[in-house]
């Protein structure tokens, strides 16, 4: 089974974010990272592949050639990486991204397309089902425990009251939660390996697609403008040093709480 | 006031999500006619107490059986659009299947959509939606441009729900589906309720987090003792929850639950961007963390700086002893 695994590039979410004052749009200049979230959705990938036998493509769409996230999962053990770099593509929404990995997932002929809930710096969480809908296929979204038998997928899928347990043949979507397994750090054999392994990079021609068509000029929406939220009054600080809680007691009484 | 707002309204057994009334309420503010969409058993019985949060007419796709909703619903709405023209915004819950709706519908209008929206205002041009950046630091604000509905993705909390008895029920239309298709393959084999004791998170007034600073699964027994003992709910950050102490129902953050309590109370929980998008809105908070320098403390009335396994008992010891 052809396995396609999203994964998103990003800033070091340690540093603080910054924002150009003209376009609103995130400074990436800083180091870039495989982001955390999608570490889960390549560990799962590299999973199902042992299991159901096949082969797992990490696919990025990233300004600049940027490669160093992708590097990650190829050292953690995927065979190839697929990265989509276009000037053209500059203010890429979750529309667009999608349609971008819509392309790839067919032109690698995935069977299974993996990726997170959401990402960490744009947290839409849209992304994968908008490809779903794009490819046509099924979504599993919000997958806690994922299982490949006998070619069908068993998810139990996150709900607002437990889990619902679903059943699916592929072709199929599955975005996983983090936690949906142990994520493996990458060995210093995989970093070495990584080097050698193929990493295919395409340019919006190389998809046949267009700019206007992947909605980059006109797409639909804009930032109109940043500021500070307000910011909360500072609290009190008191060090416990025996009677720590009588603080608490204090302040609950005060708030009617007790 | 624009013409015409959609609503997705999530509902269970006739009684509609949180979320989905603050939504309606809001639109209910915003636009002259109020619409909304609703699937599952007993939608139709939703129709009074939405009416009374301002919707006018709602769209029962009916029972879905053992089918997931997002495709099914994205239809409807699409096919509903092609016949009476978009409305100015479609507003969605930020639900586990309200993401998935706003998603496809999306793909399906060729639209992109607006997520964690946490406020809209009406202003010249249209709808302008505010979002909570980096931890809610930072607000940014953002519109459509170009034809078609705005897709809204709004968190929960974000609107005060408002009803008035005196409106009218929604007239409810049922809507008859197509056959399902491909993208409908998922099949759901069983539903599973994890129960939990107390008032719902989400309504808490008072709520009681542990996080990783508490040290082992073990010692969260003292989080839902406090919240017992102040009639509140236990809740967890996620690193707790990926760790399988408690489930993933008692995660408050981004990526789980907002809450707006009373009161908050935050012990061994640094304070991390994505955990503060959860709570930040708490009217007070608490927080217990032996670090001083934890994020927490920057947003909270009343920081004790200690170790939370010794505070935590006398805590609970002096609450027993007047109880
Ligand atoms: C895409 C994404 C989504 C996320 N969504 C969420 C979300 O919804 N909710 C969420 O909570 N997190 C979320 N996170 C994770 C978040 O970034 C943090 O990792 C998480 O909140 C940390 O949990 P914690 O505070 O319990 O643990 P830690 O960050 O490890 O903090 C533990 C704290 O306990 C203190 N401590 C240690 N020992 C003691 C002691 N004996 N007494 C007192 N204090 C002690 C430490 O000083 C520290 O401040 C998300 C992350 C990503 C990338
Ligand atoms: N630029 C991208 N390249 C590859 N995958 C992406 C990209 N953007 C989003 N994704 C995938 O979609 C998930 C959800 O992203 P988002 O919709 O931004 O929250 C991410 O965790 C990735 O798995």
């Amino acid at each position: 089974m052809q396995i396609a695994v999203c994964v998103k590039q990003i800033p070091d979410p340690g540093d603080p974010p910054r924002f150009d004052a003209q376009t609103y749009r995130l400074d990436r200049s800083g180091a870039i990272i495989l982001d955390d979230s999608d570490a889960y959705s390549v560990e799962m990938a590299l999973r199902l592949a042992e299991v159901a036998g096949g082969e797992v493509t990490a696919v990025s769409v990233a300004p600049d050639g940027e490669l160093s996230g992708l590097r990650t999962a190829l050292a953690m053990g995927v065979q190839r990486a697929v990265l989509v770099s276009d000037p053209a593509l500059a203010g890429l929404d979750a529309l667009g991204t999608a349609k971008v990995l819509a392309a790839v997932a067919r032109r690698v002929g995935a069977e299974l397309v993996l990726a997170a809930t959401e990402s960490t710096d744009g947290y839409t969480g849209t992304v994968p089902v908008q490809l779903a809908e794009l490819l046509a296929w099924p979504a599993l979204s919000f997958a806690r425990h994922v299982e490949l038998e006998d070619g069908l997928l068993r998810v139990q899928r996150q709900t607002e009251a437990g889990y619902d347990e679903l059943r699916c043949p592929p072709p199929a979507v599955v975005t996983v939660t983090a936690g949906v397994v142990e994520v493996r750090y990458p060995t210093m054999k995989g970093i070495l390996s990584a080097r050698s392994k193929p990493v295919d990079q395409l340019s919006l021609a190389d998809l046949d697609l267009e700019a206007a068509e992947v909605g980059v000029l006109g797409a639909g929406q804009e930032v109109v403008g940043i500021e500070d939220a307000p910011v909360r009054a500072a609290g009190t600080m008191v060090t416990d040093d025996g009677t720590g809680h009588v603080a608490v007691l204090e302040a609950l009484r005060s708030w009617k709480v007790i | 006031m624009m013409d015409r707002i959609l609503v997705v309204c999530e509902q269970r057994d006739g009684v509609p999500s949180a979320t989905v009334l603050e939504l309606v309420s809001a639109a209910a503010n915003l636009a002259t006619a109020v619409e909304g969409v609703t699937w599952g058993p007993g939608g139709a019985a939703a129709a009074a107490v939405l009416g009374a949060h301002g919707l006018a007419r709602l769209l029962d796709l009916g029972d879905l059986g053992d089918r997931l909703p997002a495709p099914r619903v994205a239809d409807a709405l699409a096919a509903r659009m092609a016949g009476e023209g978009p409305p100015a915004a479609v507003l969605v819950p930020m639900s586990y299947d309200g993401r998935d709706v706003a998603a496809r519908l999306s793909a399906r209008l060729d639209r992109p959509v607006l997520a964690n929206v946490v406020g809209l205002r009406d202003e010249e041009g249209g709808l302008v939606s505010e979002h909570e950046i980096a931890g809610g630091a930072q607000l940014a604000r953002a519109r459509f441009t170009g034809p078609g509905p705005g897709i809204f993705v709004v968190r929960p909390k974000s609107f005060a729900p408002a009803s008035d008895p005196s409106r009218p029920p929604a007239t409810v239309e049922a809507v008859a589906l197509p056959a399902p298709g491909p993208r409908d393959a998922v099949e759901v084999v069983a539903r599973h309720v994890e129960e939990r004791t107390g008032p719902g998170l989400e309504a808490a007034s008072v709520v009681v987090a542990g996080g990783r600073g508490l040290g082992d699964q073990a010692r969260y027994a003292r989080v839902e003792r406090l919240a017992e003992l102040l009639h509140g709910a236990p809740a967890a950050s996620r690193a707790i929850v990926d760790a399988g102490w408690v489930p993933y129902a008692y995660q408050v953050g981004q990526t789980g639950k907002t809450v707006k309590p009373d009161v908050y109370v935050a012990c061994g929980i640094s304070g991390a961007t994505q955990h503060l998008i959860g709570m930040k809105g708490s009217h007070h908070v608490v927080a217990i963390n032996k670090d001083p320098a934890a994020p927490i403390f920057g947003i909270a009335d009343l920081g004790v700086v200690g170790d939370v396994n010794e505070v935590l008992p006398r805590l609970i010891a002096a609450l027993e002893a007047e109880a």
